[in-house]
């Protein structure tokens, strides 16, 4: 066993956590320029409210990318190899998103250390807006 | 149209941009140097973006009426370190699945999978893109 490298972390260990927002309809914009999503229903608000919804709202995936971003600027870019996320409520102009999470197992491979973290973009209501797993492969 | 599962779309290509990396990490407010410059790497969702590329008969038509649909899962799996900045990728989408549930309020709730494949010119396969998406159930008739 004293060849193998100690973990580089514990289960239990916390993702630090970052808030974002007030969210406004030009990080909406923002994010449907970046990403090709030209749904209207997401900077047109007479649309939006046509279609029996109090205003526009946020793309689900640009609440899955701030997410991403919290854990990739803790355990790197290069380390990522899988990242999940599910849409569960909507997100609207003026929420803040807090997105946390916590290494969940820590796992021995041939070449590093298989790091799982489960992750939340919670509303300020305390309502999740999405939940995320992702694995990253740490050298080691 | 209903396509069936193993039903694949017409192969593209997709240009890995380093602009397009730094655009979309300034989107998720990532102010991360591994974002930037010639080597720039892709973040978790980025190949999302793909989908603009993609031309007539590439994507994969899962049937659903669109009032009724919903994208409840996106999954990125990387089968080495993410592609970077000058990569082409060969893209193509596949229908893995198709399934059913009961809806919350009766109906049937109708699931599909869509795998989008991320190749390099060699062939390789370095990323997937899992989508479920679900159509809801109908509302009932005496609405």
């Amino acid at each position: 066993m004293s060849a193998l490298s100690s973990p580089p972390l514990e289960v239990g260990a916390k993702v630090p956590a970052k808030d974002f927002g007030p969210l406004t309809r030009q990080m909406f914009v923002r994010y449907a320029g970046a990403s090709g999503d030209f749904n209207p229903m997401h900077y047109d608000d007479t649309m939006a409210r046509s279609a029996g919804f109090r205003s526009v709202f946020s793309q689900g995936m640009h609440s899955a990318a701030l997410l991403a971003s919290v854990a990739v600027d803790w355990l790197g870019a290069d380390n990522v190899r899988r990242f999940r996320v599910r849409f569960r409520e909507q997100v609207w102009p003026e929420d803040v998103l807090t997105c946390s999470g916590e290494v969940i197992s820590v796992d021995r491979q041939d070449d590093g250390w298989l790091v799982g973290v489960e992750l939340t973009a919670a509303r300020q209501t305390g309502g999740v807006a999405v939940s995320a797993c992702a694995t990253f492969l740490l050298p080691g | 149209m209903n396509a069936s599962v193993g039903t694949r779309g017409a192969e593209y290509e997709m240009v890995v941009e380093r602009g397009k990396i730094q655009e979309f990490a300034a989107a998720m407010q990532s102010d991360n140097p591994a974002y930037r410059g010639p080597d720039a790497i892709v973040p978790p969702t980025f190949l999302t973006s793909g989908a603009l590329w993609a031309p007539e008969g590439a994507r994969v038509d899962v049937g659903f009426e669109r009032k009724r649909l919903l994208h409840g899962e996106q999954e990125y799996v990387f089968h080495g370190p993410p592609p970077r900045a000058g990569q082409v990728l060969k893209v193509s989408e596949r229908l893995e699945d198709r399934f059913e549930k009961p809806g919350k309020r009766g109906g049937t709730m109708r699931f599909a999978v869509v795998v989008t494949e991320y190749r390099t010119e060699e062939g390789m396969l370095v990323a997937e893109g899992r989508s479920t998406l679900i159509e809801t159930a109908p509302k009932g008739e005496s609405e």
